[in-house]
């Protein structure tokens, strides 16, 4: 039944409080299943804090974090990585001396095990190649599977880096700032990228790009100096007028 | 942007680096196995022994990012073990062998398990730490006769067949454990653990967040990184007949750094290069005394300064080639 529920992913009064500072105060989050769904908001505002909660790169102060109805609070980052719940970074993370089949090949052997197996050779990898092949194709990155990671263009890497999330079959996807730093054509290729990869998982997503926000969200939560401050679909939460007030207060003065 | 990004054919690296580098191979045992008939033997082994140690600790260090600096402990711990069973109870050199390994992977749990919970210069000061205090328990402790070190250990009769005190016999003991060393180590690097360990070098946070449970690789890196450190220190035994303090010594463990970055950290025959180096400057040079040391330490910072890849990485990138 479980797979059922409404929503995949809840967090209850989540607090982080640095020395003297507060990141995020008392969030209260809710992602449907099946969704897209966006994090925004200016900057300081706790977006990237409240995913390394969720993941648990960062331990909260308090409150909770349920996963598919259970509570992950106490998990390990990599054990909340093996439920289904995975994330990405702000930087690019590939590993750059790695080619890009490599890259994915990572992904794919975690879920296939075997990785302790120190004196099998890396030929018994070789299996894994076509669906690696596969997922590479399936981010625009045919014809590189050889080269390596590090020369790739900045773009790029952020595929390959979708492509190697994917091999892990993720129920779940957190994605912060995929297009941050992008050239425009890339930006749409990675938007479009999102949108086929989410059709059958969940997204969700810290952005600035207001564009690709307002093209690919279904519900839109705005925070700001560490609350919640509105949330919704693109339409209501950019008639909100304390969003309006936030993104442009100062413009106003 | 790269031009013409559709199907641009790339060369798989992999089968034409395993060319070369099987070249280099036959090249290097073939190099091992005339040279007791041209030089004295006994500098071979000590250099097979050494380059032993330094492929393990290039191990942890060059493909899984962790620098212990401590790594002498493992190769004396099997050293005074191996010697104690050897002299002491008297068995055979292949049980000996066998201790000796084992006592080294034994301390490697242990140590690892506590210093793989910090990072970078911690995770070195932790070892060395650990280092030092295994130096007092042997400095200290009545079995190792402190200062003299045990001494005069019968080589024997490796399985009862082959007396050791054979000089050509106890040669190509040497070389097969080396070999074999040395081909274990090539086959961690290149299986599907070695890869996780490069993904663990090269972005630890992306590697958890892909779901692996990086602490655990690590520690088995640093546990097969000791038992070869062990088993290095327990064919050194073997050969000298002595386990004494310079092989748990601080220096041992500098010693051992030396020669991966002068070989070249993080290349299959680097440290294989910067062994050959090493001791041989010490055993030509001994009579210049501690001008060796000098000596030694203005090859570094040069080495450092000019040619940070170390001999067989400069190499390797000069002919685009994975050695």
């Amino acid at each position: 039944m479980r797979k059922s529920d409404e929503f995949i992913l809840e967090a209850r009064h989540l607090t982080k409080a640095f020395k003297g500072f507060v990141a995020v105060n008392n969030v209260n989050l809710k992602v449907r299943r099946g969704t897209i769904h966006a994090l925004i908001g200016p900057n300081g505002a706790g977006k990237t804090t409240c995913f390394n909660l969720l993941t648990h790169f960062v331990t909260p102060t308090h409150g909770q974090i349920l996963y598919n109805g259970v509570e992950i609070s106490n998990y390990s980052p990599s054990k909340i990585a093996r439920l289904g719940l995975v994330r990405s970074f702000q930087i690019s993370a590939v590993f750059p001396h790695m080619t890009v089949l490599e890259n994915v090949r990572i992904g794919l052997q975690r879920r296939r095990g075997g990785s302790y197996d120190f004196w099998r050779s890396e030929r018994t990898l070789r299996d894994l190649d076509s669906k690696a092949c596969e997922l590479i194709d399936a981010v625009g990155l045919g014809g590189y599977e050889h080269m390596g990671a590090a020369e790739l263009p900045y773009g790029r890497k952020r595929a390959l880096e979708i492509a190697t999330t994917l091999a892990l079959d993720p129920e779940m996807m957190l994605l912060d700032e995929p297009t941050a730093g992008m050239p425009h054509a890339d930006v749409s290729r990675i938007s479009a990228l999102i949108k086929k990869v989410a059709a059958n998982r969940t997204v969700l997503m810290v952005e600035h790009n207001l564009s690709v926000v307002a093209d690919l969200s279904d519900v839109i939560t705005v925070m700001q100096r560490g609350e919640v401050l509105a949330e919704g679909d693109y339409a209501t939460v950019s008639q909100d007028a304390h969003v309006i007030e936030a993104y442009l207060g100062s413009g106003n003065d | 942007m790269i031009p013409a990004p559709d199907r641009i054919f790339y060369a798989p690296a992999s089968s034409v680096e395993i060319r070369h580098q099987g070249v280099a191979f036959i090249f290097m045992v073939a190099v091992f196995a005339i040279a007791p008939f041209v030089v004295y033997p006994l500098f071979p082994m000590k250099v097979m022994c050494f380059a032993l140690f330094a492929c393990a600790f290039n191990l942890l260090l060059g493909y899984g990012g962790l620098m212990s600096f401590g790594h002498a402990m493992f190769l004396g711990t099997a050293g005074y073990t191996s010697a104690h069973a050897a002299k002491v109870w008297g068995v055979p050199p292949e049980v000996a062998l066998l201790l000796g390994t084992s006592a080294a992977a034994l301390l490697g749990l242990v140590v690892g398990a506590i210093a793989i919970r910090r990072q970078g210069i911690y995770f070195a000061m932790i070892t060395l730490a650990f280092a030092q205090m295994m130096y007092f328990f042997y400095l200290q402790t009545p079995f190792t006769y402190g200062e003299d070190g045990i001494q005069t250990v019968p080589r024997g009769h490796l399985f009862g067949l082959v007396d050791l005190s054979v000089p050509m016999a106890v040669y190509f003991v040497v070389l097969l454990i080396f070999i074999g060393g040395f081909l274990i180590i090539y086959r961690v690097i290149h299986s599907p653990f070695g890869q996780v360990l490069k993904t663990i070098r090269e972005n630890e946070v992306r590697a958890i967040s892909l779901g692996y449970d990086t602490n655990r690789y690590k520690l088995l890196a640093f546990v097969l990184s000791a038992s070869l450190a062990g088993l290095a220190g327990a064919t050194k035994m073997l050969v000298f007949g002595l386990a004494s303090l310079t092989d748990v010594h601080l220096a041992m463990s500098a010693e051992v750094v030396l020669m991966t970055l002068l070989g070249g950290l993080g290349t299959i025959f680097g440290p294989v290069v910067g062994a050959l180096i090493i001791v041989a400057m010490e055993n030509y040079f001994a009579q210049f005394g501690p001008w060796v040391t000098v000596a030694q330490g203005s090859i570094f910072i040069g080495c450092v300064l000019a040619f940070r890849r170390g001999v067989v990485g400069e190499i390797a990138h000069r002919l685009k080639m994975s050695l």
